[in-house]
């Protein structure tokens, strides 16, 4: 799998209202990598993950998975939202089985994967509780799950811990790293928090808004074995401040 | 009832006091605290009712004469038949329920079938939307003549009161529900490439049934409305009917009967508001 952004810009509106929001985004993604995409809101994170998703066309440049380009959304790309992405009318169970029975895949098979990813997750009791007796981590867990049963080549995740407190997204951090470890998942993460950026992925790209475009890229070099350890080791912190400071001086010298 | 005590009196003994002796299990029941409140409030209403009317030496009945005076045959025989319109009060509200089912039922279809399409179709919305927002405003017996003009008879002109009446809160509750359906859920959903229809069913429906019961619920409060007014104006039957029916035989127990009809108009609507909240519970698929 490859996933390819090159030159991509998006306008959003035109004539005087026209918005311009992203310019020359660059970015690449191999089978097997976790990138993350870093900035303050409104420079256009989202925007970026929705035209991987094909939720959006981009203005000029081409985004392409395997070489070929996206024209629109599919289930080689699963995406994983801040929140409202459970349907709250169905099941834990009933939510991970939804898009696979779309799919049209045979109900055994629908229940086997069912039950496999909800055990990924670490869910396998919850399978039949709605979303609102779910905890906020839990919750997301499945959407996670939902996302991987639909076998995609890329697992696109738009802030998925930003809606979660500090220390259940410390944990929930931890867990999507030992799943990616696990599953050899490739993963698109956006998000505004340094630490969890530099924490997960092995890419950082680090953008600037108005309009919104990658100004550095970081390669996180580090010891990830222990994650705990790792947030408070010096060299981790030390760059998790100077990146905080990049980002801050950034935002108030565009906005 | 035990446990719920129980922590109480504990809490009194460590700080040593003695505990009371307890008050008679029935006094205590969940139950009876819970009525107790609206037992006394509705006492004391009534008798207040009953002195002032006793006092004054007016006509107009307290709650003591209303009953005896409507025992027979309006309490005791709610379902006598006496031929014509001379039926017992039962059957009135049946009939006048028989009435509000009609054309409530055919607002909900209309108006559920409406509102999604408003929801669904924005040039539909803003183009609908002026219309939908003058109309909903005029009263319910503004709609009479007109209707008895297009129809020609009281029964059909009381369902389109009540159809014309209910609609608008249905329409315009489902539109606004599919509006607000979040982004995110119909985000996965083309992710999913549903088509519009497996759209509509899996995603659409469900997350606008809360909706569709709000509206619901407003429209048969403002249909019962509607029925009694209808029928107070024109009809043969129906509970609105026997109260204009009442009021003008003016005779010396007619006032009472009004006041039982009232009496029964509220606890029928209330009982129709209870259910539709409830089968809106039952359906409730915590959406939003
Ligand atoms: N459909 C749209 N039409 C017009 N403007 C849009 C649209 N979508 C996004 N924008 C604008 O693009 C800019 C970037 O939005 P985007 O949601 O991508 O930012 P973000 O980095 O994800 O921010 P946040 O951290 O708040 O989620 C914002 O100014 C936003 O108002
Ligand atoms: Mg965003």
């Amino acid at each position: 799998m490859h996933l390819s952004v090159s030159g991509v810009s998006k306008t959003f509106g035109s004539g005087s209202k026209a918005k311009h929001v992203l310019e020359d985004i660059n970015l690449e993604l191999d089978s097997g990598e976790f990138v993350a995409l870093v900035g303050s809101s409104g420079s256009g994170k989202s925007t970026v993950m929705r035209l991987v998703a094909g939720l959006e066309l981009p203005s000029s440049g081409t985004i392409t998975v395997d070489g070929q380009p996206v024209k629109g959304p599919g289930s080689d790309r699963g995406m994983v939202f801040q929140k409202y992405s459970l349907y709250p009318w169905l099941s834990a169970a009933e939510n991970v089985a939804f898009g696979m029975q779309l799919q049209g895949r045979p109900k055994r098979e629908v229940n086997e994967r069912t039950a496999y990813f909800l055990e990924v997750v670490g869910l396998s009791d919850a399978g039949r509780r709605l979303p609102r007796e779910l905890s906020g981590g839990m919750q997301q867990r499945v959407a996670i799950a939902r996302a991987l049963a639909a076998d995609p080549k890329v697992l696109l995740l738009d802030e998925p811990f930003g809606a979660l407190d500090l220390q259940i997204r410390e944990t929930m951090q931890e867990f999507l790293y030992q799943l990616w470890e696990r599953t050899g998942l490739t993963a698109l993460l956006i998000t505004h928090d340094v630490e969890e950026a530099l924490l997960l992925a092995q890419r950082v790209h680090i953008m600037a808004p108005r309009p919104g475009r990658i100004v550095r890229t970081v390669e996180g070099k580090l010891d990830r074995r222990d994650l705990s350890f790792l947030r408070l080791s010096a060299p981790f912190l030390e760059l998790r401040e100077e990146l905080a400071n990049y980002l801050r001086v950034l935002d108030s010298t565009m906005g | 009832m035990i446990t719920a005590s129980a922590p109480r009196r504990a809490a009194g003994q460590t700080r040593g006091r003695p505990s009371r002796p307890p008050a008679p299990t029935w006094l205590s029941s969940p139950l009876a605290r819970q009525i107790k409140a609206p037992v006394i409030c509705i006492g004391l209403t009534l008798l207040v009712w009953q002195v002032v009317c006793s006092l004054s030496g007016s006509a107009f009945p307290g709650p003591i004469q209303v009953v005896t005076q409507t025992w027979t045959p309006y309490i005791s025989k709610p379902f006598y038949d006496d031929g014509g319109t001379a039926k017992g009060m039962g059957w009135q509200i049946l009939i006048s329920l028989q009435r509000v089912a009609i054309g409530y039922s055919l607002a909900a279809v209309v108006g559920i079938a409406a509102g999604m399409a408003l929801g669904l179709n924005g040039f539909i919305r803003k183009g609908f939307d002026p219309m939908i927002q003058v109309l909903r405003t005029v009263p319910p017996l503004a709609w009479l003549p007109i209707s008895l003009l297009l129809f020609q008879q009281a029964d059909l002109a009381a369902i389109f009161v009540i159809f014309i009446t209910a609609v608008w809160p249905i329409v315009i509750n489902t539109a606004v529900g599919i509006q607000e359906i979040p982004q995110d859920y119909t985000n996965v959903a083309r992710v999913l490439r549903l088509s519009k229809r497996a759209y509509i069913r899996e995603i659409v429906i469900p997350s606008t049934v809360p909706y569709v019961f709000t509206g619901l619920r407003i429209a048969i409060g403002l249909a019962w409305l509607a029925i009694v007014a209808a029928e107070m104006l024109k009809a043969d039957g129906g509970i609105g009917y026997f109260i204009w029916d009442a009021y003008n035989a003016g005779g010396d127990s007619s006032t009472s009967q009004i006041i039982l009809a009232i009496v029964y108009v509220g606890i029928v609507g209330l009982i129709l508001d209870r259910l539709i909240a409830y089968i809106g519970s039952r359906l409730n698929t915590g959406a939003h």
